[in-house]
């Protein structure tokens, strides 16, 4: 058999090897696991979205769409963004509907970067943004976020990082995995450093309808902002529709149209009874989503006490599904704590290593689980803490 | 949302939840939201808690019958006087006034069709204000109070996702 690895770029060799793989390896073999190692909604996709998914294959809509996505969805999206952050977007040139946010990320990375080219990328965060920019040809500079901003990126880091080449900057608030969020003020506080260097800001906004105690605020609504951020979002965690795979980005027309232009190529288009069901989801979505909401919010408060009273404290996340607890009372490093708490207590987190090394030193705990989960969680953790504390 | 409304969601979806469980999640004082459940509980809108129970899987062959019920309603007390003396049976399960072809609806527990038919023979039809009765079996459950007998969803995720 031929050796394939000599045939691979150099770009691919060079990407880490994802620190969530080996975990999930061990984790996945163990019976009677608790997990609160996910990353998404612990609810199916509401019913009527699923209903209106068998529908439209019931009429016969099995076919490909217009590239950047069925204008019927983009007016859809075009009247979300309005609503939500009243950014308004032409639903014919500044809008794309991609398989997910994954592939808006990737795609706008590629129309972007020419080699040496900077992404200016805060830790820890979502695990892609990092191997994206190195696969387009970038560099990613790494920001690094702390635990006593609540992980918001500070003006100061941003001003320490940014170079010449520095081009894009982004941002996810509300953060996967630290659960914290920017609100207008600490984004106010960046913007004349982004306009001032001339940077393109992608913003992960993903997780902005999982908010809680106040309401997202996207950089792209503060003066100056909209004709230089990307905004992506998606489906997967506001309506609990990960695996329909189907996302989207708005923003300034040349890039987004660079963008379905590559997507058009690659792509084609998002599959149609994704963008079905995300029709449903847009017009008949709220209210249903406004109670899983809720939901968070209630488990976010109970697993936010249950650690701190097990000794593991936090501060408080205002957004996502996660909490992002210390671990410094063990004295452990992220992974020996995550893989100690596996095989003695089967309760599966995932270090916070695994987002950047910022993350060492915390756990990811997602509580998108069940009540009852949670608190056998706590106390299996509880139990361990008690064991290991130094 | 006012707190009542959110303790009444809460103990209606899980009665199980305690009310340090409910206070941690409302982000309220332990003793208030106790106070208020006892409060609620003293002016019977929390009426009682119970389980739901798929008794069929159980191995209970009981029968639920639905009875459609016409009665002719009394003066001052309408349709009140009878479907309180109604609600007396412990066979009776529930009991609805309802718009349209007739009046009440009443859910009857028994332990095969012989038992139902002579509770509704000698009970129910026999009742003065009683016109008639149409009586609906129930065949099988498919959900109830908000519960799918026999829910194929579970949770199908990964253990660890990024
Ligand atoms: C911050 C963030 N961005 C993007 C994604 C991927 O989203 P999608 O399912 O839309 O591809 C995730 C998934 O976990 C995420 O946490």
């Amino acid at each position: 058999m031929i050796d394939g690895k000599k045939y691979l770029t150099n770009s691919i060799k060079s990407l880490p090897p994802s620190g969530i793989r080996r975990f999930f390896d061990l984790a996945s073999h163990m019976e009677g696991v608790i997990s609160l190692g996910v990353g998404e909604p612990d609810f199916v996709t509401p019913w009527h979205i699923r209903e209106a998914c068998f529908y439209s294959l019931e009429k016969g809509y099995t076919m490909y769409t217009a590239n950047a996505g069925m204008i019927e969805l983009r007016e859809e999206i075009a009247r979300y963004m309005h609503g939500w952050q009243n950014l308004s977007y032409d639903p014919e040139t500044e809008i794309l509907v991609t398989v997910g946010v994954s592939e808006a990320i990737d795609l706008a990375f590629r129309v972007l970067l020419e080699p040496g080219d900077e992404v200016l990328i805060p830790e820890p965060s979502y695990v892609s943004y990092v191997p994206g920019t190195i696969v387009a040809g970038g560099t990613p500079v790494i920001l690094d976020t702390r635990e006593e901003d609540e992980f918001r990126l500070t003006r100061d880091e941003l001003a320490r990082k940014i170079t010449p080449r520095s081009k894009v900057l982004l941002l996810t608030y509300p953060n996967n995995p630290t659960g914290g969020i920017m609100g207008r003020d600490h984004l106010l506080d960046l913007v004349d450093i982004i306009v001032a260097n001339d940077l393109i800001v992608i913003s992960d906004e993903i997780y902005g309808e999982l908010t809680y105690e106040g309401k997202h605020v996207s950089i792209a609504t503060l003066p100056g902002m909209k004709e230089r951020t990307i905004v992506m979002n998606g489906f997967s965690k506001a309506f609990a529709m990960t695996g329909w795979r189907v996302g989207y980005a708005c923003g300034n027309r040349d890039i987004i149209g660079a963008m379905t232009k590559l997507h058009q190529y690659t792509i084609l288009c998002a599959p149609i009874m994704s963008q079905m069901a995300a029709i449903e989801a847009l017009r008949h979505g709220e209210a249903e989503m406004r109670r899983m909401v809720e939901d968070y919010d209630y488990r976010r408060r109970l697993i936010l006490k249950g650690l701190k009273e097990i000794g593991l404290p936090s501060f408080e996340p205002r957004g996502a599904f996660y909490v992002f607890p210390s671990i410094s009372v063990t004295g452990m490093s992220s992974m020996e704590f995550s893989e100690k708490l596996l095989q003695e207590e089967k309760v599966a987190v995932v270090p916070g290593n695994a987002f950047g090394r910022s993350g060492e030193g915390f756990i990811r705990c997602c509580y998108a689980s069940s009540v009852d989960h949670i608190e056998q969680a706590l106390e299996r953790i509880g139990a361990f803490i008690a064991r290991h504390r130094v | 949302m006012s707190l009542v409304r959110r303790i009444l969601e809460l103990l209606e979806r899980d009665a199980r939840h305690t009310s340090q469980q409910i206070a941690a999640m409302l982000g309220e004082d332990e003793n208030r939201v106790a106070a208020e459940i006892a409060r609620l509980e003293k002016d019977k809108i929390i009426l009682g808690r119970t389980t739901i129970i798929n008794w069929e899987k159980a191995g209970d062959d009981g029968v639920t019958a639905m009875v459609e019920v016409k009665v002719t309603p009394e003066r001052e007390v309408g349709f009140d006087a009878i479907a309180n003396r109604i609600c007396r049976f412990p066979e009776v399960r529930a009991v609805y006034l309802m718009s349209g072809s007739y009046d009440l609806a009443v859910v009857v527990h028994g332990k095969d069709l012989k038992d139902i038919s002579t509770f509704i023979s000698q009970k129910l039809a026999t009742m003065d204000q009683v016109q008639s009765t149409t009586t609906h079996f129930v065949l099988k459950r498919y959900k109830q109070d908000g519960f799918i007998f026999d829910d194929k969803e579970m949770d199908r995720r990964l253990v660890v996702s990024p």
